[in-house]
């Protein structure tokens, strides 16, 4: 693989890791969102098999192929199967932030993480450093995308896309983490997910909703 | 600037008064087809437009000069734009004297002529009219401009031969990020400056959905044709702009030969209507978005270009 072929695949993985977070945030509907999910994992894998390929490192190449598996096929299939069925269920359908003031908010918090990334670059420019703004993007987005959804699925899908962007820029400023690490991380992720399409589907069953935003006040 | 890039943009000007109610035509054709109907044929805009132009002029009460130069401004506007655009060869008479950010202003000078035509008339359905139409120009111009930005960055330069010429010696950089992402927002923004689906609804006249069509209610005659040619150029010349800027083979250089001048003609002629095809065939599949909506959309555009912007800037440039 050529220097420019790398640094191509890289930024465009980079790019669509970032445009699949923007258009989580565009979207309402719930399964729309996780498939956006299962693209955003397919970008993310991306980056640790182009290096892989790029530097010759099989660990690399194994937790890429590991990523893919689990981030673009598993987790989205476990979150689709917890979205639920009736009408107003499939979507967000009241946010506390419109559509437009968050693409707005999602722009502002772009442009910020380009901003506070600079000295990361700094130390090293290298094109993989030069896309870390482009994860910790991401992570912005993701904690917003968390604190502004009402339904539990919603928060479940921004707390994949947080870990999405810290894995993105783990591998992005290390080449690459320990496999050991990694499966950990994954294996964490896995359960946190599991419990909460339990929670979920418990949630439902209860209350008939998941709106968390009704959940401030006991019912025995 | 040799005597056949003046034939050149010739053509281009010949071209465009020529193709644009065929575009027009070629789009409505695809349309009816896939929805079932026979439709009334490619040279359907051409009879109408035949038509109208044997009318008697009519001056509604009232009106000033505004309403009755509103036409020529924005049929003049597009007329200029489709000789500086570098549509058919590069090295235009007129290139050196406006950018791409001067095309964006001759765009919106037509916009501002219909609308300010609109509120002339004094009419209900004029004033609406405009004062949609301009809210959704307030929303459009800051994307234009950014996705204008993005793309002037790979060539170093807002010219448009500068930037068709350096896309097409380095075509790898038309699939990076921040070229795709400026292709998606400056193609939202196209259809919503031409008034197209889902923003607007060429077709309708229903009261409470038009946009463009409730401006120009209280034209007739030769003016509404001209009204309707224009914003048919409007449509050609967009739609072949795009093309260039993101497939920029077949376009010949500043000094041209004869042969490659065809060429050129035959290439925008075949990329606008695949161009053209593909918007009908798409809007076939897609409804009219509510007009409070219609924000949503273009503030996405305007993230997308944003992020173009930034990632063609700090992906491409080294910061040491």
């Amino acid at each position: 693989m050529t220097q420019a072929t790398y640094n191509g695949v890289l930024n465009l993985a980079a790019g669509a890791f970032l445009l699949a977070a923007v258009l989580i945030v565009w979207r309402h509907e719930l399964r729309a969102t996780v498939r956006l999910l299962a693209w955003q994992g397919l970008a993310l894998a991306a980056i640790p098999l182009t290096e892989g390929v790029y530097h010759h490192d099989a660990a690399l190449i194994t937790v890429g192929a590991v990523v893919l598996l689990l981030r673009s096929v598993a987790l989205p299939l476990l979150l689709t199967r917890a979205v639920g069925t009736e009408d107003h269920e499939r979507r967000e359908s009241t946010p506390l932030v419109n559509t437009t003031t968050s693409l707005i908010i999602t722009a502002g918090l772009t442009v910020l993480a380009y901003a506070v990334t600079r000295p990361i670059i700094a130390l090293d420019p290298s094109p993989a450093t030069r896309a870390v703004p482009a994860a910790f993007a991401v992570i912005l987005i993701a904690v917003f995308v968390m604190v502004s959804r009402r339904r539990a699925l919603s928060q479940a899908v921004g707390f994949m896309m947080l870990d999405n962007g810290i894995a993105a820029t783990a591998f992005l400023i290390t080449a690459g983490v320990p496999l050991i690490v990694e499966l950990g991380a994954s294996l964490d992720v896995l359960f946190a997910v599991l419990v909460l399409g339990l929670l979920t589907g418990h949630m439902r069953r209860t209350f008939g909703d998941t709106d968390l935003a009704q959940l401030n006040e006991l019912r025995g | 600037m040799s005597a056949l890039a003046a034939v050149a943009t010739a053509l281009q000007i010949l071209g465009v008064l020529a193709g644009a109610p065929l575009v027009v035509g070629g789009m409505r054709q695809v349309r009816a087809r896939l929805e079932g109907r026979a439709g009334g044929g490619i040279g359907q805009p051409w009879r109408d437009l035949r038509k109208q132009l044997r009318k008697q002029q009519i001056t509604p009460r009232g009106t000033t000069v505004v309403f009755a130069l509103a036409p020529a401004v924005v049929a003049g506007s597009t007329l200029l734009i489709a000789a500086i655009v570098p549509l058919i060869a590069l090295g235009s008479p007129l290139d050196s004297a406006a950018d791409l950010f001067g095309v964006v202003g001759l765009l919106f000078l037509g916009t501002v002529a219909l609308t300010l035509a609109g509120l002339d008339t004094g009419t209900a359905f004029g004033g609406m009219g405009s004062s949609r139409e301009i809210t959704i120009a307030a929303l459009v111009e800051p994307t234009i401009l950014l996705a204008v930005f993005a793309l002037s960055v790979p060539g170093r330069s807002a010219n448009l031969a500068a930037i068709v010429s350096a896309s097409a010696l380095n075509p790898g950089q038309l699939v990076s990020p921040g070229s795709v992402l400026a292709f998606v927002a400056l193609a939202i923004v196209i259809i919503a400056e031409t008034g197209r689906l889902p923003v607007d609804n060429p077709s309708t006249h229903l009261e409470v959905t038009m946009i463009h069509e409730a401006m120009i209610l209280e034209y007739a005659g030769p003016q509404l044709a001209l009204v309707e040619w224009a914003s048919g150029m409007r449509l050609t010349v967009l739609l072949a702009l795009v093309a260039n800027l993101f497939i920029p083979w077949g376009v010949a250089g500043a000094h041209p030969s004869l042969l490659a001048v065809l060429v050129g003609f035959v290439a925008i002629t075949a990329k606008v209507s695949v161009l053209g095809g593909v918007l009908a065939a798409g809007e076939v599949f897609i409804a009219k978005l509510r007009l409070f909506r219609v924000p949503e959309l273009l503030a996405g555009s305007f993230l997308l270009a944003l992020l173009a912007v930034t990632a063609s800037y700090f992906f491409a440039t080294p910061t040491n």
